[in-house]
C-alpha cells in the first residue's frame, strides 16, 4: 500500500452563520434586561456555549454567564434557548431551527443578577430545606449494604445535577415563587426511597407543607427540561403517594 | 471551626392549618365522580331530543324523582367545591399582594357557599305544580 492511499481525507467541519440574541442585562447601567444581536460563524460540532464563548471572547468581553464543566456534569450553564431550558454546553446550534436566530435568555423565575445570571440563593434554599443528606442512627463503621434492587428504586433521582432546568421551568416556581419546586422534590426523593436513609417521615412531612408537593400540576415542563433525562414528575408523584401513606 | 451555612431570605412562611394534602384528594375523588355525574347529566337530558325538549315541564318532571334531586344535589356541590378549590389554587398562584389573595379566596367561598345553599334550597323545595293556570307548561304529574 502506498503512502498517498491511507492518507485519510480529513473533510472540513461545515460552518454555517447563526445570529444569536442574547438577553443582555446590566444593573449598573441598564433600568432593565435588553435583546442584543449578535451574528456568528459557528461549526457543526459548536454548542450554544462555544457561541457565548465567542461572543465573550472575541466580540463582548462584558457577556456575563456561569459555565464550568463545558460537559454536561456540573450544571452551572442552565439557560432559556429557544424558550426552553437547556444546558448551553449540551446543546448543539446545528440542531436548532437556524432559518431565525437563536434566542438566549436567563433561566425563570429567579432573580436576575447580570446577563444570563440569577440568583440561584432561593433555588439552593429549598434544596436545603429538604435535608440532602443521609440521616441514619448507626455509626459509619462499616460499609451500609444496600440490595441491587433497593438501589434501583431512587436511581433516577440520584443523576440530578442542581441545574435548576426543571424549577425554572415550572409555570407554579414563576408564578407562586415559594414552592419547593421540582429539584428539591427530585432530591427528597432520591433519600426518601434510600433504604439506608431512617428519615423519610421527616422529609414527607417537610414536602406536605402548603407550598410542598401539592403545588405540583403535572404540567411535565420539568421532565421535559431535565437535562439529565430524570423522570422528575414521576419523583414527585411517587413522593405525593408516599405523603399519603405516611411513608416511603 | 464549626461551617454555618446562612439562610438567605427564603419566603417560605404562610402560616396557618394545611389542608393542601385533603384538598388535593378532593379534586382527585370528586372529579372521578363528576365524570359520572355530569356526562349521565348530558345524556339524559339531551341524547334524545336535543337541547330544544328541555323546557319547564322537562326539568320540573326530573324534580319529582328523589334520585334526580339526589343526582341534581350532589352534582352542585361536588362542582362548586372543586371548581372553587379549583379558582383557589389559581390565585394562590398569581395573587402578589396577601391582601388581594385573602379578598379574591374569602369571596369565592363566599359565593360558593351562597350558590350551594340557593341550589340546594331550589332543588329540595321546588314544586312542579306551581301554577295551576299554566297546565300546558307544567309536568303530567300535574294534571
Ligand atoms: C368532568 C369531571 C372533572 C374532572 C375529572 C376534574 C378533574 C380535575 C382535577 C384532577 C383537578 C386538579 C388538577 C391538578 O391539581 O393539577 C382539577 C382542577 C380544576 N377543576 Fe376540575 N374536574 C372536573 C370537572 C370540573 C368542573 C365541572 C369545574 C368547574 C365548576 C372544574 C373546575 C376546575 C378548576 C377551576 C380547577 C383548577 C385548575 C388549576 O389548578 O389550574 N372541574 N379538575
Ligand atoms: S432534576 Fe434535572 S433539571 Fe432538575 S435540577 Fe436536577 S438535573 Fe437539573
Ligand atoms: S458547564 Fe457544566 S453542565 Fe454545562
Amino acid at each position: 500500500m502506498s503512502a498517498e492511499a491511507t492518507t485519510p481525507v480529513i473533510a472540513e467541519v461545515p460552518s454555517f452563520a447563526v445570529t444569536l440574541m442574547v438577553r443582555r442585562y446590566n444593573p449598573e447601567v441598564d433600568s432593565e434586561p435588553k435583546w442584543q444581536d449578535y451574528d456568528l460563524t459557528m461549526y457543526g460540532t459548536d454548542r450554544v456555549l462555544d457561541a457565548l464563548h465567542k461572543i465573550k471572547w472575541e466580540v463582548d468581553g462584558s457577556l456575563s454567564f456561569r459555565r464550568s464543566c463545558a460537559h454536561g456534569v456540573c450544571g452551572s450553564d442552565a439557560m432559556r434557548i429557544n424558550g426552553r431550558n437547556r444546558l448551553a454546553c449540551k446543546t448543539l446550534i446545528k440542531d436548532l431551527d437556524l432559518s431565525q436566530p437563536i434566542y438566549v435568555e436567563p433561566i425563570k423565575g429567579l432573580e436576575v443578577e447580570k446577563d444570563l445570571i440569577v440568583d440561584m440563593n432561593p433555588f439552593y434554599q429549598a434544596y436545603r430545606d429538604i435535608k440532602p443528606f443521609l440521616i441514619a442512627s448507626d455509626k459509619p463503621e462499616k460499609e451500609r449494604i444496600q440490595s441491587a434492587a433497593d438501589r434501583e428504586r431512587f436511581d433516577d433521582t440520584t443523576k440530578c445535577i442542581l441545574c435548576a432546568a426543571c424549577t425554572t421551568s415550572c409555570p407554579v416556581f414563576w408564578t407562586d415563587g415559594q414552592y419547593f419546586g421540582p429539584a428539591a422534590i427530585v432530591n427528597a426523593h432520591r433519600f426518601i426511597f434510600d433504604s439506608r436513609d431512617e428519615a423519610a417521615e421527616v422529609r414527607l412531612d417537610i414536602l406536605n407543607d402548603k407550598e410542598g408537593v401539592w403545588r405540583c400540576r403535572t404540567t411535565f415542563n420539568c421532565t421535559e427540561a431535565c437535562p439529565r433525562g430524570i423522570q422528575v414528575t414521576r419523583a414527585i408523584a411517587e413522593v405525593k403517594q408516599a405523603v399519603l401513606r405516611g411513608r416511603a | 471551626m464549626e461551617i454555618v451555612i446562612e439562610t438567605p431570605n427564603s419566603p417560605r412562611k404562610r402560616k396557618g392549618a394545611n389542608w393542601e394534602k385533603y384538598g388535593w384528594m378532593y379534586m382527585r375523588i370528586s372529579g372521578a365522580v363528576l365524570i359520572v355525574l355530569i356526562f349521565g347529566h348530558l345524556i339524559v337530558n339531551l341524547w334524545d331530543k336535543g337541547v330544544g325538549a328541555i323546557d319547564f315541564a322537562f326539568v320540573a318532571g326530573k324534580w319529582t324523582n328523589p334520585f334526580w334531586q339526589v343526582w341534581d344535589v350532589l352534582m352542585l356541590w361536588l362542582a362548586l367545591i372543586h371548581g372553587t378549590n379549583g379558582m383557589r389554587t389559581i390565585t394562590n398562584d398569581y395573587a402578589e399582594k396577601e391582601w388581594v389573595r385573602k379578598t379574591l379566596n374569602i369571596t369565592l367561598w363566599v359565593v360558593c357557599g351562597a350558590l350551594i345553599i340557593l341550589g340546594t334550597l331550589v332543588a329540595t323545595t321546588f314544586d312542579p305544580c306551581i301554577d295551576p293556570n299554566a297546565v300546558n307548561y307544567l309536568p303530567t304529574v300535574c294534571k
